[in-house]
């Protein structure tokens, strides 16, 4: 095995971490602000994908077009799902946050089902069979977009959340819920507000996906438990930990591949995710327990 | 009031429940037939495409009807494996619930090794119209029939061709590297292969196995790459083909010959049509039909009119339904014991394969063989054996 062909390996994994690390992101801030585990991430991002697909095959618009309908698209359909099922359903109870989530996916992913069916659908874009040359590699070119639009949005995800009001607000409400009400916040905006924000995050991912990428009913299962080992790996509600996580998971996942073949390559992501538990429960930027 | 009315509502159609079969028995009854194939799911293209060749020759068949049965008409009842044995074999159930008379399907290997063992418990025919693993013809069962070949049969002509096109180009092809897919037929075909090639004098370098789906090939190709094999040897389905020689490209890999054994795309219109660069110069083993047999063109022409691609998941199929209506017309019965029968003694000639007039053994048709085909300047054309050529064989692809 030589070295371009791990640096190239390598690159592919970068640039599948970069969505990764986004689909964390977006699990990261609702762990963080809601203290749920949102079992409907993996249905919502292939909610958002049929949008990408459906934008693309009926309306012709460009995958990465399709970017300024998408994540508002996303964020309201998060803001809606939150103040209109998921706390009304909750009454104040963690526990029933997670059995409303896990319900919505098993909704949304039926409803797919009867819409869709099984299929696997894909779209082809003019640069779909595009390539860069990177030294010695050939990286597609929809997955260099993904990798950079992937961390432009974390970028933009991490400015909001520290130089703005709604930021502060967040970080408040996940850190002091009473504490924050007293101030003057509307917790229950904060926390739709939250949870529009993380399904935004997938809407992008969407949009970065779909040209190199597949939809089909069950395409978030894959997804949402990489996510959850990511969050676990970065440190449960840490963004830079997401990050970071997604990038190492990305390259996990490829040269396991590369090395053990297709069928195992995926066994190093959950040989991380079973390792972080035992030796480092909170994970690698999480805050200490 | 309300009771006495619908008293008279309930008489009425109890009286018109017992009249219909009346009616019914009146005419001549149509013989039910379950089409069978994954029309949703991981290999959704291919078994709509089934589905097509089937509905095809049904409607063939019922311009006439069945002669022996006074015209009788084939009745359709389709049915969808949503792409696992599971579904498929649900499905028999409800075909046999209904009375069908035979089943024609079910396209993938692993889904016809369950509906045949199903349609074995109910005495059921069930002609194979794909279905290419050799298991699926071995375990006695008398209701299975294949109209075509099975991978072993495929496999040894794949491989003594390329050694015959090998020969005579000096022996530049020495080693091999197989890719197929996960499931019964790609993992059968590959084990026969790396088991036999050795015997050739070629080197399998690495076999590699792959989901499906599999949406990236990146890492297949980048192995690829590191071993640089002369040829490579894909057996897998059309998504996973197509985009495994796709990524080759994007890649820059170019072996000496990409060489298939059953390629999903390998030989298909589709393939040809979207990605012309990429299949160039492709050689397949695969089912095939008689370039030179005129019927086979002018399904061709009907197929393209509905806007669909002549692959050969279509004209499989459309064989395999014209061959259990040729049996149940020599059975003169719709009845399922006198079908199998009539199959097992078939000699169904009147078709476009190139395998001769039938004779099954054993379930398997004997003269069946599949095709060496290979993309040259745009089209589909048999380079093996001589009595089908179309065009001389480009080999090795790149020197």
């Amino acid at each position: 095995m030589n070295f371009d062909i791990l640096f190239a390996s390598v690159l592919n994994g970068l640039t599948t971490g970069a969505v990764y690390a986004l689909v964390a992101l977006g699990l990261t801030l609702i762990y963080g602000v809601l203290h749920i585990i949102n079992f409907a991430h993996g249905a919502a991002l292939m909610v958002a994908l049929y949008g990408v697909y459906g934008l693309k095959t009926v309306f012709g618009i460009d995958p990465y077009l399709a970017l300024p309908i998408m994540v508002p698209a996303m964020f309201v359909l998060g803001y809606v799902l939150q103040r209109g099922v998921i706390n009304r359903a909750s009454h104040g109870k963690d526990e029933n946050i997670l059995l409303v989530t896990l319900g919505l996916a098993i909704v949304l992913e039926n409803l797919a089902l009867l819409a869709f069916k099984s299929d696997t659908r894909t779209i082809d874009t003019a640069y779909t069979l595009t390539t860069v040359q990177l030294g010695p590699a050939f990286i597609a070119l929809p997955k260099v977009i993904a990798f950079f639009g992937a961390l432009l949005a974390c970028a933009v995800l991490l400015t909001l959340v520290t130089r703005t009001d709604l930021g502060r607000a967040i970080r408040a409400v996940a850190k002091e819920k009473l504490g924050a009400k007293l101030m003057g916040i509307d917790v229950d905006h904060v926390y739709a507000m939250s949870f529009g924000i993380g399904l935004a995050c997938l809407g992008a991912a969407a949009c970065f996906l779909l040209p190199a990428y597949y939809v089909n009913p069950q395409v978030g299962s894959g997804f949402v438990l990489v996510a959850f080992t990511i969050v676990v790996l970065g440190g449960m509600g840490s963004f830079a930990g997401a990050l970071l996580g997604g990038l190492l998971i990305g390259v996990v996942e490829s040269l396991g591949g590369l090395f053990l073949g297709e069928s195992l390559g995926q066994i190093g992501i959950f040989a991380i995710f079973i390792a972080v538990l035992l030796f480092r429960p909170t994970g690698l930027f999480g805050a200490r327990a | 009031m309300r009771n006495r009315r619908s008293f008279i509502r309930q008489s009425v159609a109890a009286a018109s429940a017992l009249a219909f079969p009346l009616v019914g028995g009146a005419q001549p009854k149509a013989i039910k037939i379950g089409i069978l194939h994954p029309v949703t799911g991981a290999l959704a293209y291919s078994g709509q495409q089934c589905r097509e060749g089937a509905l095809m020759a049904i409607d063939d068949v019922n311009k006439t009807g069945i002669k022996s049965l006074g015209g009788t008409k084939l009745e359709v009842m389709l049915g969808d494996a949503q792409s696992t044995p599971q579904a498929g074999t649900a499905e028999i159930e409800k075909m046999n619930e209904a009375a069908c008379a035979a089943v024609v399907g079910a396209y993938a290997s692993a889904i016809c090794l369950a509906t045949t063992q199903a349609a074995a418990r109910y005495n059921l025919p069930h002609v194979v119209d794909v279905g290419v693993a050799d298991q699926i013809v071995e375990r006695g069962l008398k209701n299975t029939f294949r109209f075509g070949p099975g991978y072993r049969t495929c496999a040894q002509i794949a491989m003594s061709n390329l050694h015959v096109l090998n020969t005579a180009a000096g022996k530049p092809a020495k080693t091999v590297m197989i890719i197929h897919e996960e499931s019964l037929f790609g993992t059968g075909t590959a084990n026969l292969l790396a088991k036999e090639l050795p015997g050739f004098g070629y080197d399998v370098k690495e076999v590699i196995k792959h989901a499906n789906p599999t949406r990236d090939f990146n890492n297949i190709v980048l192995r690829m790459k590191a071993v640089n094999p002369d040829i490579v040897i894909p057996a897998n389905y059309y998504n996973e083909y197509a985009l495994l020689v796709r990524t080759m490209q994007q890649q820059k890999v170019a072996p000496k010959a990409i060489y298939s054994v059953l390629g999903g795309a390998a030989s298909s219109y589709k393939f040809l049509k979207e990605f012309p660069d990429a299949a160039d110069g492709i050689i397949d083993c695969n089912h095939w039909f008689n370039p030179k047999d005129k019927r086979a063109l002018e399904l061709k022409k009907r197929t393209e009119a509905k806007s669909l691609y002549y692959s050969y998941e279509v004209f499989n199929t459309y064989t395999a339904v014209r061959l259990l209506a040729d049996a149940i017309e020599r059975a003169k019965s719709a009845d399922r014991a006198a079908i199998a029968d009539a199959l097992a003694a078939s000699t169904f000639n009147d078709h476009f394969m190139p395998y001769g007039p039938t004779r099954f053994e054993n379930g398997q048709n004997t003269g069946a063989q599949p095709l060496m085909t290979q993309v040259i300047k745009g089209d589909i054309r048999v380079i093996v054996p001589r009595e089908y050529r179309e065009a001389e064989p480009i080999f090795p692809l790149r020197s």
